[in-house]
């Protein structure tokens, strides 16, 4: 089983770097962007672990390590 | 009194940090490796700058998940004074001992410089030589410092005396222009509710800074 | 087994005899891993083939040489049982494809010279050339390449203290990225490279090895072209974190006695460290590839062999001490393999899997380098231009703010305030002065830093233009109070091959080997960088040059900015007004044209054997020395920095635009206070040294005559703007 985590700054949360990605897309003449969020992605190879095991333990993982809750919104995906 | 400084693989102000305390109490500060379970006796713990884990995943994460953070956190809560200093500050966010996180600054690059604050609440075990309204000048050295709290825990900060420090000019001015990396309301430290955590953004380094400690030498009295 | 075309062999970079030197070496015909070896080892950047018949010819020694060049880096005596070790490396092309990862590698090769030697790093710099400012990639690479060495060296810890940066279109297509490390060792505890004690362990440790920067060595040897854009794949990442345990790992084994020889695996990884370690120690090695730590899976020995993977070392331990060392590196979350032993038989024999996978001598490929005498053609100096033959500015006042906002002389600030440069504590001398100073942790001595070279010099006449950048660094140490010991040089060149290039290499050695020898001065370590050429173009011949000088009471450091109001105003040194090749004439007038300053040497120690004097009589209270720009440039980069102003009265016989921008060698700018005028003027002519009283500080801005008035304000707008608009202006 591996697990994709996606991690992105919560609404509100000043993202200096999608601003800059921003700027630089104007910059190249992509003027339809009206607003730029990044954020990372992290893979997980579970090894054998039961479907219904993985969603609840990689949901332990965001709030404990990989996500900052205070300042970030994380999604999971569950990939066979 | 008695100090601990923690060290991270990958801190790099512990040195500094110890020969600033050397410096101020006389005595050397007892280091103690991130993968310990357990602190030495210590009335102070410093938590110093650097990039412990290489900054990755967040910068303090991998450190604020450590083995002796859970000690270290332990002992704040029952009262142990804790300075946190530059990395050692996202650490302390990390942990939850103190609220907010710190963010990328806002220009995008490190910064290197010297920097006036405002020393913004008067507290009873930390800055002791200093009173609120004075203007002090700290380097800072930091490409995470852009402190960011929601408005609830802003509302907090200034109701209860939390702010320690707001970048400023050297007449204390408070505002946009001096705000270097983008901090909400110009936040460069905090103290927890009790006032034995304090966290500062503007670590400083050499010199100044420990010419900077001896004037904060109340800190370890 | 792959057959070996004369296809595979030029893509290998070895030419025709070069590879009938392999087949008599070897006796048969090299397979593939052998001849990848073959390949890096004898590529211009391990083997300096071309350049190695002149570097000879430097002067490597002084009574405070412990170590000179052919080890990881050079070392030299401070006193009290301490040395300073170090080198300066390029990483041009690396940072040219991949600016951020370039840069920072580059960064960290250096550092990695320097710890193996058993030295904690305690300063970085760096020398930096761009091209025109306006050239439509510049700015994404100052941007990546600051960047990446600020991010490598801030993680390290280790302060980035200062450098220099130009801008020239000669740079356009291959900019240059030397990077210095100065580190602190205990001179009886230094680590050399030599292999020793037949069955002795070979230990890896470090990083695990992946495909990356296979053939780095031979990219670092070969001319760009358009298509150099794709060779983005071999760049090396760069892992700061991993290093800085690295660092500490080995410091804590260094402090042990268990280690035999140590070797940094930089350019051409496994195969360059190996070699040398046996070629160095007259003995042979044996290594099991199987065991080396690896971060993919099946990599072939070729592929283990070339990976050019950062932040590992190859080490010999004393036997029966590997537990021991294994629990440091294990401690520090670091790979330790033991991966071969010291053999007798004086070959190279690596096994994979059961099988032999190359069998090589050890000497005859070490030895056996090519070495080129190239055809060189002396680069004909042009005559001299001076202020007589140059028109007068009109105004002094709007070429002060031209010359002050001018692409060489703006305020670097912009880059150094990325760089930690205080971390350590140590920093006594920020960046943006004429040299840094870092102070030897604990003790009252400080090391006094720089690097320099003014490469258009070197382009209108090699030799003098050699013999300059060395006396500048020389000049630069001195400004601070600090007692010049030795230079690091690195060697940054177009395609030697080509007569006039070679001619500008022989000509920059030739007045470099001058003027190390005149001040005493010799050259400790370097590193050399040739084909910096983009479609037949070369670079400005630019041997960038990094000097480290002792101060031995910390508290007589010398700094540039004026002190106070009413303090006196002297230049030392005279001035004839040489304006060619000078900022002057390319700012004002568009030109560069005529020979670059006379050195003369002489003049140079003597100016400068003064200046510290007066210096350590502390009755100097700042100093200066003028280089690009001239006398008002260097004054009012002074004025800037104690945020103070000059008035000047000049009574020249030359026209005043001489004075104040002619680029004449051998001067200072010193202040003093008032009463200690007449001391210093006896001192002066005892020491037979030309010295002019020329005006008082005061006033917030700079007045010469009645021809000059301008406020600092109006000076420093300029100075400070001109890189932030730079890098933020709109695409």
């Amino acid at each position: 089983m591996k697990a994709r985590v996606t991690i992105s700054l919560k609404n509100g949360v000043l993202d200096p770097q999608g601003k800059a990605i921003e700027h630089a897309l104007h910059g190249l003449g992509f003027d339809g962007v009206n607003d730029v969020r990044q954020g990372k992605i992290i893979e997980l190879d579970l090894g054998d672990i039961a479907k219904e095991n993985a969603a609840s333990e990689v949901e332990r993982m965001c709030t404990q390590l990989l996500a900052n809750t205070v300042i970030e919104n994380y999604s999971i995906e569950l990939l066979d | 009194m008695k100090a601990a400084v923690i060290v991270f693989p990958g801190s790099n102000c512990d040195r500094d940090m110890k020969v600033a305390i050397e410096q101020s109490l006389g005595h050397a500060p007892s280091m103690v490796w991130h993968a310990d379970t357990e602190l030495p006796p210590t009335d102070l713990i410093a938590i110093p700058g650097g990039f412990s884990y290489g900054d990755y995943l967040r910068c303090g994460a991998i450190a604020g998940n450590s083995p002796i953070m859970r000690e270290v956190v332990k002992k704040a809560s029952q009262g142990t004074l804790v300075l946190a200093v530059c990395n050692g500050f996202q650490v302390a966010t990390e942990t939850g001992m103190l609220p907010g996180a710190l963010l990328r600054n806002a220009n995008q690059k490190f910064i290197c410089k010297d920097v006036d604050l405002k020393v913004v609440s008067d507290n009873k075990y930390f800055a002791g030589s200093f009173t609120k309204g004075d203007t002090v000048r700290f380097p800072v050295a930091h490409h995470d410092g852009n402190y960011f709290a929601d408005e609830e825990t802003r509302k907090r900060l200034h109701g209860e005396g939390m702010i320690a420090f707001q970048y400023a000019d050297a007449d204390g001015n408070v505002n946009a222009e001096t705000n270097i990396n983008g901090s909400v309301d110009n936040i460069a430290g905090i103290y927890n509710e009790k006032g034995n955590i304090l966290a500062d953004a503007a670590s400083g380094t050499p010199d100044k800074r420990r010419a900077g400690w001896h004037g904060r030498q109340s800190v370890f009295r | 087994m792959t057959e070996i075309t004369k296809e595979i062999v030029a893509e290998h970079g070895l030419s025709e005899s070069e590879y009938e030197e392999v087949l008599k070496i070897l006796g048969r015909e090299p397979n593939l891993t052998e001849l990848g070896i073959f390949s890096v080892m004898w590529s211009e950047h391990c083997s300096y083939k071309s350049s190695k018949k002149w570097l000879k010819t430097l002067p490597t020694e002084a009574p405070w040489v412990i170590c000179g060049p052919g080890e990881n880096a050079g070392v030299v005596d401070i006193g009290d049982g301490q040395a300073a070790i170090f080198k300066m490396e390029s990483h041009n092309h690396p940072s040219y494809i991949e600016p951020y990862q370039g840069a920072a590698t580059g960064v960290g090769g250096i550092m990695r010279d320097v710890f193996t030697m058993g030295a904690r790093p305690i300063a970085n710099m760096n020398a930096l050339r761009f091209g025109h400012p306006d050239h439509p990639k510049t700015r994404h690479l100052v941007s990546g390449v600051v960047a990446g060495i600020s991010g490598y060296g801030n993680c390290m810890g280790v302060p980035t203290v200062g450098g220099e940066t130009n801008f020239h279109e000669s740079y356009d297509g291959n900019i240059l990225v030397n990077a210095m490390t100065v580190g602190l060792a205990d001179a009886d505890n230094i680590f050399y490279s030599a292999a020793a004690g037949i069955g002795n362990p070979v230990v890896y440790v470090g990083s695990k090895t992946g495909r990356d920067g296979i053939h780095g060595a031979t990219m670092a040897s070969a001319e760009f072209d358009d298509d150099s854009e794709e060779k983005r794949p071999t760049v090396q990442v760069g892992d700061p974190f991993t290093e800085k345990l690295l660092l500490e790992a080995c410091l804590e084994l260094m402090a042990t006695d268990a280690i035999v020889a140590i070797q940094d695996m930089g350019a051409a990884g496994l195969t360059s460290s190996s070699f040398e370690m046996a070629d160095k120690g007259g003995v042979g090695i044996q290594l099991d590839l199987d065991q080396v730590p690896m971060r993919e899976v099946g990599m072939t020995p070729y592929e283990i062999m070339l990976s050019e993977s950062q932040e590992r070392m190859l080490m010999i331990l004393k036997p029966g001490r590997e537990e021991e060392a294994k629990a440091i590196f294990h401690k520090w979350e670091l790979d330790f393999a033991v991966i071969g032993k010291v053999t007798d038989t004086g070959r190279m024999v690596l096994t994979m899997k059961g099988e032999v996978a190359a069998d090589l001598p050890v000497a005859p490929l070490a030895d056996a380098a090519p070495e080129y005498d190239r055809p060189w053609v002396k680069t004909n100096p042009p005559a001299p231009l001076m202020s007589k033959d140059v028109k007068a500015p009109e105004d002094l006042k709007e070429v002060l703010v031209k010359l002050m906002g001018s692409p060489a002389i703006a305020s670097r600030r912009w880059i150094w305030e990325q760089y930690d440069h205080m971390v350590m504590g140590d920093t006594i001398q920020r960046p943006g002065g004429d040299a840094a100073v870092v102070r030897v942790h604990g003790t009252q001595k400080a090391l006094a830093i720089t690097t320099d070279c003014t490469p258009r010099y070197c382009f209108a006449d090699p030799k003098s233009g050699g013999a300059q950048a060395v006396a500048e660094t020389w000049r630069n140490l001195t400004a601070t109070g600090a007692k010049p010991l030795a230079i690091t040089d690195c060697m940054n060149f177009g395609n030697p091959e080509r007569p006039e290039i070679m001619g500008q290499f022989v000509g920059c050695i030739e007045g470099m080997r001058e003027a190390c020898l005149e001040l005493d001065y010799p050259v400790i370590s370097g590193n050399v960088s040739l084909y910096n050429e983009t479609n037949g173009t070369g670079i400005f011949p630019t041997p960038a040059i990094g000097g480290v000088g002792l101060l031995k009471d910390a508290s007589q450091m010398m700094t540039l900015a004026f002190k106070g109001e009413g303090q006196s105003i002297f230049v030392v040194g005279e001035t004839r007004g040489e304006m060619g090749q000078s900022i002057y004439l390319k700012e004002i007038e568009g030109r560069e044209e005529g020979a670059p300053p006379a050195v003369n040497l002489a003049e140079e120690r003597k100016n400068g054997d003064f200046v510290r004097s007066i210096i350590e009589q502390r009755v100097a209270t700042a100093v200066h020395d003028i280089s690009d720009g001239g006398f008002l440039v260097a004054l009012s980069e002074m004025a800037l920095a104690g945020n103070v102003g000059a008035e000047i009265t000049l009574l020249t016989d030359n026209e005043l635009h001489g004075f104040c921008f002619g680029e004449d060698q051998a001067r200072y700018i010193v202040t003093s206070n008032s009463q200690d005028v007449e001391k210093i003027t006896n001192e002066a002519k005892k020491a037979d040294v030309s010295l002019q009283l020329v005006g008082t500080t005061g006033h917030n801005g700079l007045k010469i005559n009645d021809v000059l008035s301008i406020s600092l304000e109006e000076i420093k707008e300029v100075h400070s703007n001109w890189l932030p608009n730079l890098m933020s202006a709109p695409k």
